[in-house]
């Protein structure tokens, strides 16, 4: 199922950097993510990882560098940006779901007015991935009468209704309630194995031992160390790593 | 009662022209406001630069001063219209201002992450304002459209100094042929007004209930 790598990565930082005025967030980063790969982006608060997970849609520009996906460079704005960032679901700590729509709307919203297709074949593949996430029963309600648990998994369904390429997870947990965590988790580990390429900015340790190809530390703007999630779990070789473990896993 | 009778037709078709006045200004206002708005918060600088200019021309200068610009200032440049229209232009201009800034606090008010959202699934500028954006701001903002509906509805009575026969413009000409009735030609020209603004209220009411939302 999982597409193995070809020769061109699906996504390709190279030299990015970003600065907030004084603050250099983002500092001369490289990074490739071929198809089918799943990259967990962990580091302490501050590190730049949610930037680093916006600039890839564009959500956050850039001063210096290049990214492209698919072999194509970012556009600057306008027509040819919302094309491409058609093509990579993005999902949010905070879910941002349409507060004034309804479930079903959430979702058929981008395959009507960007995919163009018929309101009945956006409302029946909107139904399929809504019961994928197992939140079909809910389709009639609006946002703010679903759990936190369940607006995300409409959020995932929401993302994956466009077909993406690429699909960018920005703390998706972060936001929600100790017990509804698993949940979310489990439509992300269920994605990853049927070979979704998936960047996900995340906390969760588990997540990242479980489902991801490789995990990337970062550590003040900079991707401090990249290793399969084995090795990095086991065998950190940065100081700044071992330390971050440290304190996250001995309790 | 004689006084109502015998006057009843010039008050029926002044009160014809002002809800005529209020109904084609509003229309004016609402959507050349609406344009203003989202030029406002658009990505290109120049737009900005322009609906920002024309909300501080307008927003600071005297209604009154608007229609001597439109009444008597552009046929100077060849460009003439009605006294009606003059008068639905320049009530409608001046309060395309203050759509526009109660729609932009409206579109302020909803949180940046629904048009991340909704730029992240593909949707243009546009559309994003157009599909998420302003569904939203127009529901917070139903009061206070309401509020510049009624006080442009009270405006259209600077028109009865442009030579436009609507209620206040029957003022002067009922109280000096009938000089005993003062009183009661004002509760007429009132009520004529009442009539637009009570029901109004009551509508605007309604529909803030109406598209109230969860959040």
């Amino acid at each position: 199922m999982t597409e193995r790598p070809t020769g061109e990565p699906l996504v390709r930082l190279s030299g990015v950097n970003k600065w907030y005025g004084e603050l250099h967030v983002l500092q001369d980063i490289d990074l490739s993510i071929d198809r089918g790969e799943v990259v967990v982006v962990i580091g302490p608060s501050g590190s730049g990882k949610s930037t680093l997970c916006r600039t890839i849609n564009r959500l956050e520009g850039i001063e210096s560098g290049e990214i492209t996906i698919d072999g194509q460079r970012l556009p600057e704005e306008g027509k040819e940006l919302a094309r491409l960032r058609a093509d990579v679901g993005m999902v949010f700590q905070s879910f941002n779901l349409f507060a004034h729509k309804t479930i079903l709307e959430n979702v058929t919203l981008g395959p009507i007015k960007v995919r163009k297709q018929s309101k009945a074949d956006a409302e029946k593949r909107a139904r399929e991935l809504l019961d994928r996430v197992g939140v079909g029963h809910q389709a009639d309600k609006v946002p703010a009468q679903l759990s936190g648990g369940q607006q995300q998994r409409v959020a995932i369904a929401r993302a994956l209704a466009m077909d993406p390429k690429v699909m960018l997870f920005d703390e998706p947990t972060s936001a929600l309630d100790p017990e509804m965590i698993n949940e979310v988790l489990d439509v992300m580990t269920s994605l990853a194995r049927d070979g979704m390429t998936m960047v996900v900015v995340t906390h969760e340790m588990g997540f990242a031992r479980r489902a991801a190809n490789r995990v990337v530390f970062m550590d003040a703007g900079r991707i401090v160390e990249s290793a399969v999630p084995e090795t990095f779990f086991t065998a950190p070789s940065s100081d700044r790593a071992k330390d971050f473990l440290s304190k996250i896993l001995n309790h | 009662m004689q006084f109502f009778t015998d006057n009843f037709p010039l008050l029926r078709d002044a009160f014809l022209t002002t809800l005529g006045l209020s109904l084609l200004a509003g229309l004016l206002a609402l959507v050349l406001g609406t344009v203003l708005a989202a030029m406002r918060v658009s990505p290109i600088p120049p737009l900005r630069g322009l609906a920002t200019f024309y909300v501080e021309t307008f927003r600071n200068t005297p209604l009154t001063v608007v229609f001597f610009f439109i009444v008597f200032g552009l046929p100077q440049i060849d460009f003439v219209v009605s006294f009606f229209v003059g008068a639905v232009l320049s009530v409608g201009l001046y309060t395309a201002a203050f759509v526009a800034e109660a729609l932009r606090s409206g579109i302020n008010s909803v949180g940046p992450g629904q048009a991340e959202a909704a730029r992240a699934i593909g949707l243009t500028f546009g559309q994003s304002l157009r599909e998420v954006v302003l569904p939203q701001a127009f529901r917070t903002v139903v009061p206070p459209l309401g509020n510049v509906w009624i006080a442009m509805v009270k405006n259209t009575s600077i028109a009865a100094g442009f030579a436009t026969t609507e209620l206040a413009a029957t003022l002067p000409r009922l109280a000096n042929a009938n000089a005993g009735d003062i009183l009661l030609i004002l509760l007429a020209v009132v009520v004529g007004y009442m009539l637009i603004t009570v029901p109004s209220a009551y509508g605007i009411h309604r529909i803030e209930r109406r598209v109230a939302i969860l959040r």
